[in-house]
């Protein structure tokens, strides 16, 4: 099957000396949920804007569904959707005219974009508000907007550049829910974000970038198997005065609240019974820490995060 | 894109940039018809009686076709700078440029939507200056294609003006410091023929002249300069300044990184 998205060597060089990426291979099979993950500054939205034709490439090459953007450009957009980072329609316009616009500059004839305007604006909870000013749209809605405004020439492939940025978790999560939708529906989707328990909810393969390099490309199951030890907060029904000594570290928050490592080869049924013996007795318990979130730090940092550094 | 893709695509800019100008028409519309009929006021009534003639018609119906025509002028390239700029600075123009839509339409699309205003207004100006001289039109086609080339001429000035414009101050330099003074001195006013020689051989430089001298035959049936040398000039410009805009979107300057 061909991949969605395709790079080899893509590298980009500023006009001002910068090196956004130094040559990043990345395959995106057709139908994937993939993450692009990496701190400010490590060239995701670098090589978002390639591949959607904002930024020029200083080297390397794109296939998007087997297109070369080299050869055929205007082909490999048209299969494409893109919600950028920041907002970028024009705050004067309705909803309405945004999308059914988007829409027109695909070449689909007016009917037929005002009716998927509509589907998608309806889906995203913004009918009601698709003949007011864009400029009066709540952080939340405007954002929406923009994935409506990616949607609405169907695209194959849809890219979201932090598409949840500043969303409250209610409609954040209700978003995850449509694109999870999208995405089973058959289009492929590539997420950065900030929020790592969003990428781990939504993506099943993920690749890490940092300093314009590739520091991590495989899938998230096997990403999060990687990590030797989760850490969790344990609410304790009495309070604990003296720590008990155990094969993991435990150490105390306060007198009703523990936190305690426990390694891949333990079993959590264990250190309950070890805490047990110790006359401890828990409430309830949580992770410390996203998954996801540990090894993220460990890539970037080259602390390993638990997991093996692989840069 | 087939081609019925590329027209539909050409047609939402189109009708994207006239519901734009309609929309603040009180910005777009009507500032230039109040200005003209002053001019129509003060020139025409006021102190144009005591001027006389000029080149043998009323010095009101000798003005008043490059009065339209710098209304034509101003306003298409207002339009395109203003609008592409705008889309530029709020990054909308994202929206065009990640689609499928050919760089050739795009320009195409912001020059239509330029020359549609220039047009309006032209016409709107036209009809106010009724009020004020016994309006004859000589010859038709010469009118209308030589106010359409224009506008798309000047569209095309501020397209270029739009993609070096880094900040709203780029975006009025150069009306006020080139295109102004190049009007003013185009001979809206006065017949060059009342100018030293020397002044006459400068004033051949300044591309306005042509315009205004060809415009004012369709009216009048009287110009300074040959018809023909003027079709040249305009044609050439257009040809330049599309060459240039195409170059400029094709290389990203200004608009991708």
């Amino acid at each position: 099957m061909t991949n969605a998205l395709t790079t080899r060597r893509l590298a980009k060089t500023y006009g001002n000396g910068l090196t956004a990426l130094r040559g990043i291979d990345l395959d995106v099979a057709e139908g994937d949920f993939f993450a692009l993950l990496g701190p400010n500054g490590a060239g995701k939205s670098t090589a978002i804007g390639i591949i959607s034709s904002l930024i020029t490439k200083t080297d390397g090459r794109v296939w998007v569904f087997g297109i070369d953007v080299d050869v055929d450009f205007p082909a490999a957009k048209s299969l494409i959707g893109l919600v950028p980072q920041e907002i970028n329609f024009n705050l004067f316009e309705t909803p309405q005219q945004i999308v059914v616009n988007q829409a027109g500059y695909y070449g689909i004839p007016r009917r037929l974009a005002r009716n998927a305007a509509e589907r998608y604006l309806r889906q995203l909870g913004l009918w009601e508000k698709r003949n007011e000013r864009a400029r009066t749209l709540s952080g939340g809605m405007k954002r929406r907007l923009m994935i409506a405004r990616a949607l609405v020439h169907e695209p194959k492939l849809l890219i979201l550049d932090e598409p949840t940025a500043g969303v409250d978790i209610e409609i954040r999560r209700s978003m995850w829910e449509f694109l999870r939708a999208i995405n089973a529906a058959g289009t492929t989707i590539i997420l950065t974000t900030h929020y790592l328990e969003e990428a781990e909810s939504l993506c099943r393969n993920i690749a890490i970038i940092d300093h314009g390099q590739l520091v991590e490309n495989t899938n998230m199951k096997a990403l999060l198997a990687q990590l030797n030890t989760e850490t969790f907060v344990l609410d304790l029904i009495e309070a604990v005065d003296t720590l008990p000594v155990l094969e993991q570290r435990v150490a105390r928050i306060d007198r009703t609240t523990l936190e305690i490592d426990v390694t891949k080869d333990r079993n959590i049924n264990d250190v309950f019974a070890d805490l047990s013996a110790h006359g401890i007795k828990v409430k309830s318990m949580r992770n410390k820490a996203n998954r996801l979130e540990q090894l993220f730090i460990g890539l970037v940092n080259g602390t390993g995060g638990g997991a093996e550094n692989k840069r | 894109m087939t081609w019925r893709e590329k027209y539909i695509a050409f047609s939402t800019i189109v009708v994207k940039e006239i519901t734009r100008f309609a929309r603040i028409w009180m910005q777009t519309l009507l500032p230039p018809v109040i200005t003209t009929s002053l001019y129509f006021v003060i020139f025409g009534n006021l102190i144009g009686p005591r001027i006389g003639e000029m080149d043998g018609y009323r010095y009101m119906d000798f003005i008043v076709p490059g009065l339209i025509l710098m209304a034509v002028i101003t306003n298409s390239y207002a339009n395109v700078v203003s609008s592409f700029f705008g889309a530029k600075f709020q990054r909308f123009i994202e929206e065009l440029l990640i689609s499928p839509t050919p760089n050739y339409l795009i320009l195409l699309g912001y020059v239509t939507g330029g020359v549609v205003r220039g047009m309006i207004v032209g016409t709107i100006v036209t009809f106010v200056s009724l009020f004020f001289s016994d309006l004859q039109i000589h010859n038709l086609p010469v009118l209308i294609s030589i106010v359409v080339l224009t506008a798309v001429l000047f569209s095309l000035g501020g397209f270029i003006n739009a993609i070096f414009a880094r900040n709203f101050d780029d975006v009025s330099i150069v009306p006020t410091f080139i295109l102004t003074p190049l009007t003013y001195l185009g001979g809206i006013f006065y017949s060059i023929k009342l100018l030293p020689e020397f002044w006459q051989n400068i004033s051949l430089f300044n591309p306005i002249l042509y315009m205004i001298n060809a415009f004012r035959f369709g009216f009048l049936g009287v110009s300074d300069i040959d018809l023909w040398i003027s079709y040249s000039m305009i044609c050439t410009f257009i040809a330049v300044l599309f060459y240039l805009c195409l170059r400029l979107l094709n290389s990203g300057y200004g608009l991708r990184q």
